[in-house]
């Protein structure tokens, strides 16, 4: 019998393998959040300094909407071919499972952000203001805070109807908080005018809250029957 | 049990007219706010009765996640149903008071924000068990309750911090209470208690009843297959 991280480790290679060589995830999210940005580029058309006010909150509401996109294939890819019903059979725990998950959306929003953000700063042509290494714990924080209740909250909807619409009606008002903090930390970050700690330690809280609660509940999920 | 219902059917409905009567004729006309006040008597008992059935749904749901009970999950429905309908009362409300009082409809005020979450939260709940009809629905609900509860106080830490570095308009004036104010208050807090508690009762019983008529329905298709 192989340990947890070892069943984590080989769910989580097997997921960016497929991803690596299929690219459908990635590819759809990197359009969609490009696509997002330009319209919201022609909406606002922002001069430097209200840009920088309004920046944090177009780039997370740009990402959370792309991580959606991937967020929805988490685990549809396992209903085929009866994936997810071996696994319940199996004596593999849930957690292993949701773990290797989760890292794996991480792993793709990061990349995503990694691409978008330069983007970004192209478009709206910022210059950060404040301390700039604060935005990397932002970020990690933030990605995992979307990712984590966003990888629950899909294999949730995956009992319902119309599963790809019950996704985001379910993980937006529960990530409110999250958003929040991001785009309020963002926006101190780069406009320069105060301490972004307290929106940091609130994520970290958020982020702490959410995964307990998602490894408490995710084998009730699973194997509700 | 059943007995119990029209005793409290009816000591609703009295409650609900003598406080009526004691908050539009018996309670004196704040002297800033003018009649516009009045809409307090209705609008707290509604949020206190919205977040006291928001608190029973969780109860219920942690039951149901814990002993599986059915009736615990016919309680979080009827809980959750009923009380959206106050928090919308409390939502309508609260705009109505505010554009005389503070001269704006909505500000992102600590109190408000979290309603608007908790009913936001709750809304998905139905949502959810709207686009669910397999048997594991209870057990996402319940876990879904469980989730909005860990949110809330996020909800409202983070608010408390963002309204704390942008002042906003101060929520009612301090000050001393007319006796008479105070007493159509508490009476209209009674009447609304009792109210929520009747129809979520009237709920929770129509939501039993459907289950049996379900189970008695699909019994029969199975019995009355001979072949």
């Amino acid at each position: 019998m192989s340990s947890p991280w070892s069943i984590t480790l080989a769910t989580l290679t097997k997921d960016i393998r497929l991803e690596w060589r299929s690219k459908d995830a990635l590819n759809s999210m990197l359009f969609f959040s490009l696509l997002v940005v330009i319209i919201f580029s022609f909406s606002f058309d922002p001069n430097a300094e209200e840009s920088r006010e309004i920046a944090g909150g177009l780039i997370w509401v740009a990402f959370l909407f792309a991580a959606v996109v991937a967020l929805n294939q988490t685990w549809a890819r396992e209903l085929r071919n009866q994936v997810l019903d071996a696994y319940r059979v199996s004596p593999a725990p849930p957690n292993s499972l949701f773990l290797a998950k989760a890292l794996g959306n991480f792993v793709f929003v990061i990349i995503l952000e990694c691409v978008m953000t330069p983007l970004f700063v192209v478009f709206y042509n910022l210059r950060v203001l404040g301390p700039a290494w604060q935005l990397i714990p932002v970020g990690l924080l933030g990605t995992w805070a979307l990712v984590v209740n966003g990888t629950f909250f899909a294999a949730v909807s995956l009992r319902t109807r119309s599963r790809e619409i019950m996704l985001p009606l379910l993980l937006f008002p529960i990530s409110i908080p999250a958003v929040q903090s991001m785009v309020e930390a963002t926006r101190i970050i780069l406009a320069g005018d105060g301490n972004a700690r307290f929106w940091i330690v609130l994520l970290l809280t958020y982020d702490v809250v959410f995964t307990t609660a998602s490894l408490a509940l995710f084998g009730t999920i699973l194997h509700a029957e | 049990m059943k007995r119990l219902f029209p005793i409290l059917a009816l000591l609703t409905a009295v409650l609900l007219i003598y406080g009526l009567y004691q908050a539009l004729v018996v309670a004196p006309t704040e002297r800033t706010m003018g009649d516009v006040q009045r809409i307090f008597y209705y609008h707290v008992p509604s949020a206190w009765t919205a977040f006291c059935l928001f608190f029973t749904n969780l109860l219920a749901s942690l039951v149901y996640l814990v002993w599986k009970n059915s009736k615990a999950d016919a309680l979080a429905v009827a809980s959750a149903e009923v009380g959206v309908i106050f928090c919308t009362i409390v939502l309508v409300t609260g705009p109505i008071w505010a554009r005389p009082v503070w001269g704006i409809w909505w500000t992102w005020d600590v109190r408000l924000t979290t309603t608007l979450v908790l009913w936001l939260i709750y809304v998905s709940y139905l949502v959810l068990r709207r686009f669910s009809d397999s048997a594991q629905t209870p057990v996402l609900a319940a876990v879904l309750a469980i989730f909005g509860a860990l949110d809330v106080p996020l909800v409202y830490f983070s608010i408390w911090f963002f309204r704390t570095q942008h002042p906003q308009p101060v929520i009612g004036g301090g000050g001393s209470l007319d006796p008479r104010m105070l007493h159509a208050f508490l009476i209209n807090l009674l009447a609304f208690s009792c109210f929520g508690a009747m129809v979520c009762w009237a709920r929770y019983r129509l939501e039993r009843l459907h289950r049996e008529v379900e189970e008695a329905q699909a019994l029969e298709s199975l019995l009355g297959a001979p072949q």
